[in-house]
């Protein structure tokens, strides 16, 4: 893998930014009185990183032909995904105050026809990744260079769809392809691993064929030079294990299954904006 | 019968049109893709595959990701015509056509091949009665059904030209050519391909040359039928439907499908708030069917050109029934 030089200034920002996701987010879904916040404060890190520091996109121009693309797979934490659009410029700050309203573009799950930036309809679980082979077999097929990163779940991983892809991008050597897999180990019931046991994860990517990283999932640094940095291994898809905490960020929320589609009260967001403002310092 | 025998006879299977369209407009076009999932030798796509490898996508025997990966490729730029059996493209994978293909609007151009009771003697696993019900209700969803192989070759070049998803559902039943060679597709238009006052057989698919073969055979008794070949299912043409509503004494529809959601139930639809009109609804009346060749299935359920006839005749003579 080609190393990224560390750059502690915009490791700084892109923590910075990430806490104003995961902020908005929450005072998105105590607007809307419905979400998912426990994914958002998760996948905040990963969607910062990508969108600030490693994607090659353009605000004023979201369908540039060659642009990387980004799917995101677990369409339910729209929060922190439209959070990051604005952060990135690719939509209003204004507008996510209409977050689930009547009419508003901002449905619940994300819309590529309404929203700038998103480049597939997701929600039910298990479609980005097959959408992210055939972005990546497109590329492939047009002699381009533009990169592909598909954002899942973990729980969404029991979603026997992504095998399908998995073994296609595998067959088809698509190392164009990145598939960062939010493992914060909790799905809506209760933990993964009481549900449908998903470990030993990187495993059984290793053996569908891909190339896998583990990296902690808040450290934007190392997301930073994961993401950044290419195949993990040559003429193979990437997998990057992105180690999570379910509700990052807000000490009441971290690592809870109740979270994973609660709304807070009027003194649960203060509570969470004085925590998340801290790390804003 | 052989092939040899059916060229002589006059019949085509329309897959030798759609397979020789395909190869055309990839020849034209780089951007023309055909993706299967194994299905290679079924869609009659083995020349395609070593024409145009780098146009060829095989996802392996994986229907989900065989849509999500179409709605990928045309995300980058390409016109993917995604083809497999009927019945698995469109059960099998349902949700992504419903929400990759409809509600994202992806320009992807699903081919389901042998849909029907093609497949006759492998039974109702792989009999595609249900598709035209399922994949009408998706909005931004085009639905032709072609009735012969200068149909197939329109619809093909219209779906590529196209922006937006289509969903072409083909067959192998031998039929012969009905349209001119000139002929052009065009959604939302129901082709008069006969002209008649009494009776109107509205059609799709390989029963159009049955409809038009029943008009024969009507016309030698006194009655003249008009026929309609629906292959435009989604967009519909109400207008043409309301038409004959009003200028002949009622309809009947033929389709290879499901009586239920079908054509029958698009003319239904249409007509119960348009223009009531006297109707018979022939098709699969709601059972899977028993085994036999799909020649023997469509006799069985009076897909024929004498059993039109009869539905015909009894629809003027006020017998009441499907």
């Amino acid at each position: 893998m080609a190393a990224l030089e560390a750059d502690t200034e915009l490791e700084e920002r892109l923590r910075r930014a990430a806490a104003r996701v995961r902020m908005r987010a929450l005072e998105m879904v105590h607007h809307a009185k419905l979400g998912h916040p426990g994914g958002d404060l998760s996948s905040a890190d990963v969607l910062v990183t990508l969108y600030l520091a490693v994607m090659r996109i353009d605000p004023a121009n979201p369908r540039w032909a060659e642009r990387d693309r980004f799917i995101m797979s677990k369409g339910h934490c729209s929060g922190a995904f439209y959070a990051t659009l604005a952060e990135a410029g690719l939509i209003s700050a204004e507008l996510l105050n209409t977050y689930m309203d009547p009419l508003s573009k901002l449905n619940g799950h994300p819309d590529r026809n309404k929203v700038a930036g998103v480049e597939a309809n997701t929600g039910p679980l298990g479609h980005g990744l097959p959408i992210g082979v055939g972005c990546a077999l497109a590329a492939r097929m047009q002699g381009v260079e533009w990169r592909v990163f598909v954002l899942t779940g973990d729980g969404e991983l029991q979603e026997g769809s992504n095998w399908e892809a998995a073994m296609t991008a595998a067959t088809y050597n698509l190392d164009n392809l990145v598939l960062i897999v939010d493992r914060n180990r909790i799905q809506q019931g209760d933990f993964t691993e009481k549900t449908i046991r998903m470990d030993p994860l990187p495993e059984k990517w290793r053996a569908f064929g891909w190339g896998v990283v583990e990296v902690d999932g808040h450290d934007q640094g190392a997301l930073r030079r994961v993401l950044g940095g290419g195949p993990a291994e040559a003429g193979k898809p990437t997998c990057v294990i992105a180690n999570t905490v379910k509700g990052r960020g807000v000490s009441f929320m971290e690592n809870k299954p109740e979270w994973h589609h609660g709304v807070p009260t009027d003194s649960q967001l203060e509570m969470a904006r004085k925590e998340l403002l801290g790390a804003l310092r | 019968m052989s092939v040899e025998a059916e060229v002589k006879a006059g019949l085509y299977d329309c897959r030798d049109a759609f397979a020789a369209t395909l190869e055309a407009m990839a020849a034209e076009d780089e951007r023309v893709a055909a993706v299967v999932s194994d299905s290679v030798s079924s869609t009659k796509l083995k020349g395609f595959r070593s024409r145009f490898p780098a146009q060829f996508v095989n996802v392996g025997i994986a229907e989900q990701n065989l849509v999500g990966a179409g709605a990928g490729l045309a995300n980058g730029g390409m016109i993917p015509f995604v083809c497999a059996a009927s019945c698995f493209i469109t059960a099998r994978a349902m949700e992504q056509v419903k929400v990759d293909l409809g509600y994202a609007r992806n320009n992807v151009k699903l081919c389901g091949m042998s849909s029907g009771m093609a497949y006759g003697e492998l039974g109702p696993t792989h009999h595609s009665i249900e598709d035209l019900a399922w994949t009408r209700v998706i909005p931004n969803l085009a639905v032709i059904v072609p009735a012969d192989p200068v149909e197939t070759r329109a619809a093909l070049l219209w779906a590529k030209d196209h922006e937006g998803p289509v969903f072409l559902r083909l067959s192998r039943l031998p039929v012969p050519v009905l349209l001119d060679e000139d002929y052009v597709f065009r959604p939302g238009h129901a082709v008069v391909m006969r002209e008649g006052t009494d009776v109107t057989l509205v059609a799709n698919g390989v029963l159009v040359c049955r409809a038009l073969e029943a008009a024969e055979r009507l016309a030698a008794g006194g009655i003249s039928a008009r026929v309609l070949n629906a292959s435009s299912m989604a967009p519909f043409d109400r207008d043409a439907m309301v038409r004959a509503a009003r200028e002949t004494r009622g309809i009947v529809t033929v389709e290879e499908a499901s009586i239920y959601g079908g054509l029958g139930g698009a003319v239904a639809e249409i007509l119960a708030t348009e223009h009531p009109a006297r109707m018979k609804i022939l098709g699969v009346p709601g059972v899977f069917a028993p085994t036999g060749s799909a020649e023997f299935l469509l006799e069985h359920f009076g897909l024929t050109a004498s059993g039109i006839e009869r539905a015909a005749i009894d629809l003027l003579d006020g017998v009441p029934g499907a």
